[in-house]
C-alpha cells in the first residue's frame, strides 16, 4: 500500500473548522407545504446527532439539504466552514466532504462492488486507480465484505448492499457522513449487522448525522437526539435525558408511541 | 381405533418436520422437444388453431416463394428473350441475369467505372470499422472507436469525393449511387443520430429554460414534420435563401436532413430511459461528488441507453428503410437504382419488376435482421449481467 493512501486511510479526515455543520434559520418549502420552518441546528466535529421524529415531519429534507440534494430558500447552511449557496463549485465542494447513506443504498447497479467504490475517487478526486482500489479494500474489509468486490449489488443482501454503500461513502474520505434512515429497507436479520458498522464509525471519532428509527442505536451512540415534528426542531437533548424526562409534550407523545 | 375430532384438530396444529424435502426433478412432460412443443405451441385450445393456421400459411408461401426464385428461375441470359415466357415456352419465376448485369450499377450508381475501386476501398474500410466496433472480444476496441469515429469518415470522404493533391480525380456527389448512397446515408444518420439525441434529451430535462425550450422546439418541429418535407426543403428551399456557390452539396443536404431527422427522434427515446431510471441513481451519484457530465456519462447514460438498445435499433431500421426516400430530390439510392433498371427495354419482360423488388427486399431485410439480431444478442447480454 501507497504511503499516500495509508496516511488517508488510518483516520476520518480533520474539519477545518470546530463546528462541522450549522443550519441558522433554515426555511424550505415543496410549493406552497411549508416542509422546513426555521431551523436552527449546530453540530460540532465529531458529534453524533440522531434525528428522529414522525414520517413527514422533515427529517430527512433536513439532512438533505446539508448536501444540497435538496434546495433551502431562506437561511443558511455552513458546512466545515463553507456557506451553501447556489455557487455550483461550493456545491461540488461540499458534496465532497460530505458522504451520505440512503434508504435504499442507490448503489450503482452497473457497476461491481468495488467500481461502486472506486468511481468518485477516481473521477472526483483524480486518485489513481491503484490506489483508490487500495483504499477501496480497505474499507470494504472495515464493513467486513471484502470477499463480495467482485459481485454486483444485486448479487448481495440488502444488509451486504447498505454496508457496500457505507464504505462507497466512506471512499471520499468523508469530514461528515449523514445517514437517511439506513437500516428502514432491511429485513430484519440484516439490520444489526448495518448498525454494527455504524457503531464503528462513531467510535472513531466521525461526525454523524443519523435519521433513524432505531432507538437503541440512538441511546448508544447519540451526543445528542433532535427531535422533529412538522418541519420544527421540538426538542433536542443527550439520549438519556430525552428518553427518561421529555420535556414537549409532542415529544412524550411520540416516545409513548415507540417504546412500548 | 378411530380418531375423534378433538385428535384430528391436534394433529393438524402440531407439526414438526423431520427430514427436509430433497429437490426432484420436473415431470417428464415439462421437459425434452415434447414438453417444449406442448409448452410453447399446442398449450390452449386457441393457440392449436393458431399453431395450425400458421403451418398452412407457411405450407403455402414457401413452395411458391422457392418456386419463383429457385426452380423456375432463369440464371442465364443476355437480354430479355432469355426471360420471356413466349420466347422459352416454360413457366419463368426471377430473372436474375438482368440482376447480373445491373448488379454494378445496383452498388456504384453512375460513379464512373475507372474509380470504383475507391467505392470498393470504402465498403472494406466500413466492414472493418463496424467489426471492430461490434465484435465484443476484438483487440484494441479503443482503437476501434477512434478509427472508426475519426480516421473511418475523414478518409471515406477524401477517398470518394476525391483530392487531386492525392491524384484521386474528384467525384461529384450527383454520380454517387446505388448501395453507395444507401450505405454512406444510413451510416452518417446512424452515427450522428445517437449523440445528437441525446444531447437533445438532456437538454429537453434540463434545468436551464433556453436550453429547454430549443430542444423542444427542435425536437416537436422535426416531429411535426415529414422526411420528405425536411428533404424537400433542404434541396428546394436551401437555394432560395442561400445563393448557389456558398450553397452546400446535394447530398450533403439530405445527410444533414436524414441526421437531424432521426436525432430529434432518438431524444424521445433516449428521454424515455432517462425517465425510467430511479432518482436515487441521480441522488447516489450526486452524493458522491460526481458533476452533472460526469453523473450522466458514468451512471445514467450507460443504465438509460441499456433499456433503450430495443427502441435505439428500432428507431435506426426505420432510419435505414427511410434513406430510401432521398430519391425525391434526385439523389439515386439503391431502391432508385433498382427503379430505373426495372423499366429498361432492353430487360423488360413480365417478371424484371418482381425480381428487381424481390433484390430490394432481400436487401434491405438483411441489413435490417442483422441489427435487430444484434440488438436481441446485446439485450441478452446485458440481461444476463443483470441476472448476477
Amino acid at each position: 500500500m501507497t504511503a499516500a493512501a495509508n496516511t488517508a486511510l488510518l483516520k476520518p479526515s480533520q474539519l477545518n473548522t470546530p463546528v462541522a455543520v450549522e443550519l441558522i434559520g433554515l426555511n424550505k418549502w415543496y410549493g406552497e407545504f411549508h416542509v422546513l420552518r426555521d431551523i436552527d441546528l449546530k453540530v460540532m466535529g465529531g458529534e453524533r446527532i440522531v434525528i428522529c421524529g414522525p414520517s413527514g415531519s422533515g427529517k430527512s429534507t433536513m439532512i438533505r439539504c446539508i448536501n444540497r440534494l435538496e434546495e433551502h430558500q431562506q437561511g443558511k447552511i455552513v458546512v466545515d466552514g463553507m456557506e451553501l449557496s447556489n455557487d455550483l463549485k461550493k456545491i461540488d465542494e461540499v458534496r465532497r466532504e460530505v458522504g451520505m447513506v440512503f434508504q435504499h443504498f442507490n448503489l450503482f447497479p452497473h457497476l461491481s462492488v468495488l467500481e461502486n467504490c472506486t468511481l468518485a475517487p477516481i473521477w472526483v478526486r483524480n486518485t489513481p486507480k491503484k490506489d483508490a482500489e487500495e483504499i477501496a479494500m480497505h474499507y470494504l474489509k472495515r464493513v467486513k465484505i471484502p470477499e463480495q468486490a467482485a459481485k454486483y449489488p444485486g448479487q448481495l443482501s440488502g444488509g451486504q448492499q447498505q454496508r457496500v454503500a457505507i464504505a462507497r461513502a466512506l471512499c471520499m474520505n468523508p469530514k461528515i457522513m449523514l445517514f437517511d434512515e439506513p437500516t428502514s429497507a432491511l429485513d430484519p436479520e440484516m439490520v444489526k449487522e448495518v448498525l454494527d458498522t455504524m457503531v464503528g464509525l462513531a467510535e472513531d471519532g466521525m461526525t454523524m448525522l443519523v435519521v433513524t428509527h432505531e432507538m437503541g442505536f440512538a441511546r448508544q451512540v447519540a451526543d445528542r437526539i433532535v427531535f422533529m415534528d412538522s418541519g420544527q426542531i421540538i426538542e433536542a437533548n443527550v439520549p438519556e435525558e430525552f428518553f427518561n424526562h421529555p420535556q414537549h409534550e409532542r415529544t412524550k407523545l411520540f416516545l409513548s408511541q415507540i417504546l412500548r | 381405533m378411530t380418531m375423534s375430532e378433538g385428535d384430528l384438530a391436534v394433529a393438524e396444529i402440531k407439526f414438526v418436520r423431520g427430514a427436509t424435502i430433497a429437490p426432484r426433478p420436473a415431470p417428464a412432460a415439462m421437459t425434452g422437444a415434447f414438453g417444449w412443443l406442448r409448452a410453447n405451441l399446442l398449450s390452449t385450445p386457441f393457440n392449436i388453431v393458431l399453431t395450425v393456421l400458421i403451418a398452412l400459411l407457411l405450407a403455402w408461401v414457401i413452395p411458391e416463394l422457392l418456386k419463383f426464385l429457385f426452380i423456375d428461375a432463369v440464371w442465364t441470359g443476355s437480354d430479355r428473350d432469355a426471360c420471356r415466357e413466349v420466347v422459352q415456352h416454360r413457366e419463368i419465376g426471377a430473372c436474375w441475369p438482368f440482376v447480373w448485369e445491373r448488379w454494378s450499377y445496383f452498388v456504384y450508381g453512375s460513379y464512373p467505372i475507372p474509380q470504383r475501386w475507391r467505392v470498393d476501398v470504402f465498403f472494406v474500410m466500413l466492414a472493418i470499422g463496424v467489426v471492430w466496433m461490434l465484435w465484443l472480444e476484438s483487440p484494441r476496441r479503443d482503437l476501434g472507436s477512434v478509427y472508426f469515429f475519426v480516421v473511418l469518415p475523414i478518409s471515406s470522404f477524401i477517398l470518394l469525393t476525391g483530392w487531386s493533391a492525392a491524384g484521386l480525380s474528384p467525384v461529384d456527389t450527383s454520380l454517387w449511387g446505388g448501395i453507395l448512397v444507401t450505405i454512406v446515408v444510413a451510416s452518417v444518420g446512424i452515427v450522428c443520430s445517437l449523440p445528437i439525441g441525446i444531447l437533445l434529451a438532456l437538454g429537453r430535462r434540463s434545468r436551464m429554460p433556453a436550453v429547454r425550450l430549443f430542444s423542444v422546439i427542435f425536437i416537436e418541429f422535426v416531429r411535426g414534420v415529414p422526411l420528405v418535407t425536411v428533404l424537400f426543403m433542404a434541396s428546394v428551399m436551401l437555394p432560395l435563401f442561400v445563393p448557389e456557390q456558398y450553397s452546400p452539396d446535394k447530398l450533403v443536404r439530405a445527410l444533414v436532413g436524414i441526421a437531424l431527422f432521426a436525432s430529434a427522434y432518438m431524444a424521445e427515446v433516449v428521454r424515455a430511459g432517462l425517465q425510467a431510471i430511479p432518482k436515487g441513481q441521480f441522488e447516489g451519484a450526486m452524493a458522491v461528488g460526481l458533476g452533472y457530465w460526469q453523473m450522466m456519462r458514468l451512471i445514467i447514460l450507460p443504465q438509460a441507453l441499456k433499456i433503450t438498445i430495443p427502441n435505439i435499433v428500432n428507431t435506426y431500421i426505420g432510419l435505414f428503410k427511410d434513406t430510401t426516400l432521398v430519391f425525391i430530390v434526385g439523389i439515386f439510392d439503391f431502391l432508385q437504382t433498382v427503379e430505373v433498371s426495372r423499366i429498361d427495354p432492353k430487360w423488360a419482360t413480365p417478371v424484371t419488376s418482381t425480381t428487381g423488388y424481390a433484390v430490394a427486399a432481400i436487401f434491405y431485410w438483411i441489413f435490417c435482421y442483422a441489427m435487430s439480431r444484434y440488438a436481441r444478442a446485446t439485450e441478452a447480454r446485458l440481461a444476463k449481467a443483470d441476472r448476477r
